[in-house]
């Protein structure tokens, strides 16, 4: 816990709504402690903005310990910011010292339009995984759990895959803004499992459809999207995937 | 029981408000039945629901690791958690099922732990001596939802479910004495929409944001639950709420929400202070005899795993006795030393490395080296609407799951069992408990051509105008903080007639400040996170009061309500089954008057009453 403060001078991303034209706008942020998440510090800075009559940055944010997902926001070109393996709201200013300047943006891509401020829309996520994202099980007709034992590895490689939050760094990381990692992570996840495993070629085939369809761009092998992920979600899902889809594309005709 | 035949379900439509554990598996669940279901969440994708944060675990009674476990053990010991104030029917029914929800979430492919052989594997939680815990690394509470939302997914695409996110119900329609839709604004475009449904089904979390600072998302709030107890539906037991005591201790003003440390690392961190009060040196410099293992010493069969509340008014009696850590002093100890001798720094990381990430991400310390720093903190209510054995409120129509309601787990809930009861409402519950009423009514009868619907849009629409108008100088944040800090001081873990009923002039007092003096800046008619924000403390301010004036009336102690008057002579809390065995659900009256109290006797029929020890 440290007593002194510091003083920044933000860039921040300012945009009425979907249609309206955005800039970047400068603002001071006055008194910040270390202590202090990325996120406490823009609350710090929208009171000080409220009071000095200006209307405050919008954000999306709920949970604020890097779980839902929803926080997301560019911090000095980099999606999440600096750190590695965390989201926004667990960034501290502890990672700034007095006197910086930081530009904040939202999410940059088309499959992700903005909706004000810093807030996008990942409605494209959602219909991703509708398109296949899930095993086929209605309630109530489930075996007992310890009927189809699963490797320890092979749990362990689908649970790496799992720890997916839905964020979208990855798609802001892209220069081509593709939402291949995201749409892997899921793939792998079911599809490494016995219970997905019935449905991994429709799945598979499903999903790669629906993200196309969303205007994602194409996976062309930069890596920033591991590296942008906060949860350490790995490119070799990717290839992971790509392999699905081999197995997947003969059976096409027959499924 | 009246069944819907499948061929009239798809008649029905259905309102679920909330996509957590409970709302989204009974969302995705009555989809599957046949149901048209509409359902609602304020964040962007129904799979960020507060669900998302559960860490350690959830319950059942598996008895996988063959020590003793049973559905009547399961049944005994939330019984016993709770302090004897649930009713025994809900919960024998959510241990039965508790074995079937496990099922359905490994064939959604969620990814519990399992060991070397493939075969799944438990850990312990506060308040068991079995083994009953299943978990997912430190994110239990996401895979669970994943899940869930993964279903909901399915059902979206087969057309029985349609999803409405980034929509905050703002009130509850009620035509003739039915629940029959809702009033919600879009949080986007600002417009104030009417919804109909057969029924409603609010699933819409819990309202410990009611203390400020606290372990839910920034959004949590009881806006959804206080507008429906205002159209009529009870609140019941609104003054038991849990302080969760292995948290993240305040580091400033500045904090805008406490972070959890999962409950599942009192396994194998011991919690301790040092003996002599006002010990300042660091943890690895005071010598073993001269620390004080509190729970260890005064709980020896339960040790650190008491549960919640009897570690949380330790942590505090410690901290008020002067012997707390940390450079405020409101913090104590929980110490990996051993456990890393023990096992090895491996096994722990094994167990717990995303915990100890985050809590380095936080406070810059590796706790692999130093003991961690934790203090208590509001975590979770165990008071909701109230709801009969079919989740049903006393508004016909109206059904409450998962948090927001306060059905099984009395005056403290156990580890683990929260996701265990969103999950056993969602999957198991409400499809069947459901059908009767809607087999009751004519399907599409209500639609939002009724004036009923007009009036509650008026009225919503008239209230974001007053606070909009009020044109002060204190921001919603401001008013939250003073609110909180009225709840945490008068109404927080030890509550006395005094503090009560200070607290019953505070909030008033505030609230009437609120009405003249709120700064609410923005349009209405687009984004607004201020106006969300205002809208949650208003109906904060109205509900800390209900939550002050039961916590008044109830004179006992019981689980993590406790009355200082109320104490065995070893500060436990002490309960008085003669008169406060009952639940106190209550009745909205009309702003500025006293609510009304109807009580449920509580019956204990298979249990016997007892003094809780875990000695
Ligand atoms: C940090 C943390 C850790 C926890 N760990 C555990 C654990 O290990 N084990 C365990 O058993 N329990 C745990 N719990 C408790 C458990 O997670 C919750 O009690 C449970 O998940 C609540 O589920 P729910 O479906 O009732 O509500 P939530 O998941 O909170 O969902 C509420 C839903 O309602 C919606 N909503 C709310 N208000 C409105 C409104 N006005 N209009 C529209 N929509 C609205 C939200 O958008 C959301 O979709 C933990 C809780 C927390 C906070
Ligand atoms: S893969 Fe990583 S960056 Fe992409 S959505 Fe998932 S968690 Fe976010
Ligand atoms: S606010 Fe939930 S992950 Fe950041």
């Amino acid at each position: 816990m440290s007593e002194k403060t510091m003083n920044l001078t933000l860039y921040v991303w300012r945009q009425a709504n979907a249609k309206a034209p955005g800039k970047m706008e400068r603002y001071e942020a006055k008194g910040i402690s270390p202590d202090m998440s990325f996120l406490e510090m823009l609350d710090v800075t929208n009171e000080q903005l409220i009071k000095q009559g200006i209307e405050p940055i919008v954000f999306d944010h709920d949970c604020r310990e890097g779980i839902c997902g929803m926080c997301s926001q560019v911090i000095n070109g980099v999606p999440h910011g600096p750190e590695e393996l965390v989201t926004v709201c667990q960034l501290h200013m502890r990672r700034f010292n007095d006197g910086d300047t930081i530009f904040i943006e939202p999410w940059r891509s088309k499959a992700f339009p903005i909706e004000k401020d810093l807030m996008v829309d990942r409605g494209a996520f959602d219909r991703i995984m509708q398109a296949y994202g899930y095993t086929s099980i209605t309630c109530g007709g489930a075996p007992d759990a310890n009927d189809h034992p699963i490797p320890k590895w092979q749990l362990d490689r689908a649970m790496d895959a799992a720890e997916c939050i839905g964020c979208g760094a990855c798609v802001a990381a892209c220069p081509n803004a593709s939402g291949m990692l995201f749409t892997a992570a899921k793939v792998a996840h079911l599809n490494m499992l016995p219970q997905g495993k019935p449905e991994g070629a429709r799945r598979v085939k499903a999903m790669i459809a629906a993200h196309d369809l969303e205007g994602f761009g194409n996976c062309t092998n930069h890596y920033e999207c591991e590296a942008a992920c906060p949860k350490g979600v790995k490119t070799a899902f990717i290839s992971y995937l790509n392999k699905e889809l081999i197995k997947a594309l003969p059976k096409g005709a027959q499924d | 029981m009246k069944l819907v035949n499948p061929a009239n379900k798809r008649k029905y439509k259905i309102l679920m408000v909330g996509t957590g554990l409970g709302g989204g598996a009974g969302a995705a669940t009555l989809g599957e039945l046949g149901y048209n279901v509409e359902c609602f969440c304020y964040q962007d994708s129904a799979r960020r629901a507060h669900s998302i944060a559960a860490q350690g675990g959830i319950n059942a009674a598996k008895a996988y690791p063959n020590d003793g476990d049973s559905i009547r053990r399961l049944f005994y010991d939330t019984i016993k958690g709770g302090d004897f104030r649930a009713r025994e029917a809900d919960v024998w029914r959510l241990s039965q099922v508790s074995n079937n929800i496990i099922d359905q979430c490994v064939a959604q492919g969620v990814p519990f732990a399992r060991d070397y052989a493939g075969y799944l594997v438990n850990r312990s939680f506060g308040g068991a001596q079995v083994s009953r815990t299943f978990y997912a690394r430190g994110q239990t509470g996401q895979q669970l939802l994943i899940g869930a939302y993964q279903s909901l997914s399915r059902q979206v695409k087969a057309g029985k479910v349609k999803i409405h996110n980034r929509r905050e119900m703002l009130d509850l329609v009620v035509v003739d004495g039915h629940a029959k839709g809702i009033t919600c604004r879009n949080l986007i475009t600002g417009e104030i929409e009417s919804h109909w449904g057969d029924a409603v089904v609010l699933a819409t979390g819990g309202y410990v944001n009611v203390f400020y600072l606290s372990t839910n998302a920034m959004g949590s709030s009881v806006t959804a639950n206080w507008k429906a107890a205002k159209k009529g539906a009870f609140f019941a037991n609104p003054c038991y709420t849990q302080i969760h005591p292995t948290c993240i201790p305040v580091t400033g003003d500045h904090q805008s929400k406490l972070t959890l440390m999962s409950e599942s690392l009192r396994n194998d961190g011991r919690v301790w202070v040092p003996k002599k009060a006002g010990d300042k040196r660091p943890a690895n410099e005071i010598p073993e005899d001269e620390r004080d293992y509190y729970l260890e010493t005064k709980y020896p069969s339960f040790g650190n795993l008491v549960p919640r509340d009897v570690a949380s008014r330790n942590a505090k009696l410690q901290a008020d006795a002067g012997k707390g850590v940390g450079a405020s002093g409101y913090a104590v100890n929980l110490d990996f030393r051993d456990a890393i001798k023990r096992d090895g720094e491996k096994a722990i990381r094994e167990r717990y490395g995303n915990l100890f990430q985050m809590y380095e991400k936080i406070v810059d310390e590796d706790a692999y080296k130093v003991p961690m720093r934790i203090y208590p903190a509001p975590h979770y209510c165990m008071g909701g609407l109230w709801v009969d054995y079919e989740l049903q409120s006393n508004v016909p129509g109206l059904f409450v799951l998962g948090e927001a309601n306060f059905s099984v787990h009395g005056a403290n809930r156990l580890g683990a069992s929260a996701l265990m009861q969103g999950l056993s409402d969602g999957y198991f519950v409400i499809p069947y408990t459901i059908g009767p009423y809607l087999a009751s009514t004519t399907p599409g009868a209500v639609t939002t051509d009724h004036d009923a619907f007009k009036e509650s849009k008026a009225q919503v629409e008239a209230n974001i105008e007053k606070l909009r108008n009020i044109k002060g100088n204190k921001t919603p944040f401001e008013f939250h903080r003073e609110l909180g800090k009225i709840m945490w001081d008068n109404v927080g873990m030890a509550r006395s007639e005094e503090s009560l009923k200070k607290a019953l002039t505070e909030i008033p007092k505030l609230r009437e400040e609120f009405w003249q003096n709120l700064k609410c800046v923005g349009n209405d008619k687009e984004v607004n996170q201020q106006l969300e924000n205002a809208g949650r403390v208003a109906d904060f301010l109205e509900f800390a009061e209900v939550l002050a004036f039961d916590a008044l009336n109830r004179k006992e102690s019981c689980g993590g309500h406790f009355r200082v008057e109320s104490q065995t002579e070893e500060g436990e809390a002490l309960r008085d089954d003669e008169n406060y065995a009952y639940v106190a659900a209550w009745e909205y009256k009309g702003e500025g008057k006293a609510p009304e109290l109807h009580k449920e006797p509580l019956k204990f029929e298979n249990i016997h009453l007892a003094q809780r020890s875990y000695k």
